[in-house]
């Protein structure tokens, strides 16, 4: 039986043992919003990979010179999926000198797009982007209104970040840090969820489980976590 | 005398019903948050997956994974909840919000709005504006009236590619309320001692 295949041994030791398989060519998620909830172990150690030409779908593939710019800014990706580009002004610089291909996705079509790869749904209609370039070439069908036809958009590997997992993978997110990790646990074949603390079965109660074992094939526990935060505005400098 | 960016945001304020829900987009929106006063009940969500955005945080209350769509800190208030994307754009495209407050780049007299790249030039992405102009009862864009090269936004047909057609309800600018008809762009009111002039409407 291989590791993979275990339901309850779904450990790993870090980051380059859990990205085990991830080869050039092949296409990884990787969950947060901006730098929120990004999973920082799993991107340093992609950096330290010999792999290219890699399909990356993330919201916003980093910003602020951190996150997946790390990668971006060694030429490992091929193309990306996203829906937002301000912030990260190397993928911007990417994007005018076409250096890199790209799709930009509007947000909520593109959280669709991960959850019906994951959720067996073969397409849907949906009026984002009708009257825009995001419509172009794709099916409208008019139903109420007119909408256009998105499929879904799955990868080979996720990586994403929770704060607890237990051994069966049942993942548990801080706040605000969740965004499009659940979506993109269900899509990849192989979703590598990093976390801060791993904790015995039955720690996360069953009804605070944010995503179940089911979606969740490799967990290690993380380290040296930065969470930085890109605009720290408080109460006294508003 | 135009509008400062917090008179927009309380012009925009008094424009919201008590009790709804809105959802407030990157840079001057988010200010609505910090202005938002308590006993008008709203919620405010955010696309990255909060509902219950309050205003600022307090130095020993600021939270990596407590941001908003901006990426900024924020706090949040008693019956706020936390989701995935799918759900957060379910809300917005399922209709559930009632105001969306957003930036823009452009307007036109056809209720188009442009606030995504500038072609050759500038990408910013769409993000969420796409989804939240086609999704939300009433489409609300704050932006400057004159661009930094002091062109004006609003304007008869938007030049730069579209986020949606036919969404907008109401922009603000410095300069005053206008609404967009089909044909014109109706004036609501305008900051003090500002004449129609001098807002250059198409």
């Amino acid at each position: 039986m291989t590791k993979d295949s275990d339901p309850f041994k779904k450990v790993y030791a870090n980051a380059q043992e859990a990205l085990d398989g991830l080869c050039s060519g092949m296409s990884i998620m990787s969950g947060g919003f901006g730098l929120c909830g990004i999973p920082e172990n799993s991107i340093d150690a992609i950096t330290q990979m010999d792999i290219k030409d890699l399909t990356v779908i993330s919201n916003n593939i980093g910003n602020s010179g951190r996150g997946l710019v790390k990668i971006l800014v060694q030429k490992k990706i091929k193309k990306a999926y996203c829906s937002y580009v301000g912030g990260n002004p190397d993928l911007e610089q990417q994007i005018l000198n076409k250096e890199i291909e790209y799709e930009l996705v509007p947000q909520g079509t593109f959280a669709e797009r991960i959850r019906a790869a994951g959720m067996g749904i073969r397409g849907f209609y949906t009026p984002t982007g009708y009257g825009t370039v995001v419509a172009d070439k794709k099916e409208i069908k008019v139903f109420d209104r007119p909408c256009i036809l998105e499929l879904p958009l799955d990868a080979d590997f996720a990586i994403i970040k929770a704060q607890k997992a237990d051994p069966y993978g049942n993942l548990w997110f801080k706040e605000a840090a969740r965004n499009f990790s659940p979506l993109m646990a269900m899509a990849a074949k192989i979703t590598v969820a990093e976390v801060e603390e791993l904790v015995e079965l039955g720690d996360i109660p069953p009804e605070d489980v944010h995503v179940p074992g089911i979606f969740v094939q490799r967990i290690y526990q993380g380290k040296n976590y930065q969470n930085d935060i890109e605009f720290l505005i408080t109460k006294d400098n508003q | 005398m135009s509008w400062s960016k917090i008179e927009m945001a309380d012009k925009v304020i008094s424009l919201i019903e008590n009790g709804s829900s809105v959802n407030l987009g990157i840079g001057m929106p988010t200010l609505i948050a910090q202005r938002m006063p308590i006993e008008k009940n709203v919620m405010i969500q955010s696309e990255n997956g909060v509902l219950g955005v309050e205003g600022r945080p307090t130095k020993d209350k600021v939270s990596p994974t407590l941001i908003n769509a901006g990426k900024e800190t924020i706090s949040i208030k008693k019956g706020a909840s936390f989701f995935d994307s799918a759900l957060s754009f379910g809300m917005i495209r399922g209709g559930h919000i009632d105001y969306s407050i957003l930036g823009g780049m452009e307007v036109d007299v056809e209720k188009n709005l442009a606030n995504w790249m500038i072609p050759g030039k500038k990408v910013t992405g769409m993000g969420g504006a796409m989804d939240l102009v086609n999704g939300s009862k009433k489409v609300i864009v704050m932006m400057a009236h004159f661009s930094k090269s002091q062109k004006p936004k609003l304007t008869r047909k938007c030049s730069l590619p579209l986020t949606g057609a036919a969404v907008v309800d109401l922009v603000i600018t410095d300069l005053g309320i206008f609404k967009p008809n089909g044909q014109r762009f109706e004036i609501i009111e305008l900051a003090p001692k500002i004449t129609e002039l001098e807002c250059s409407l198409p």
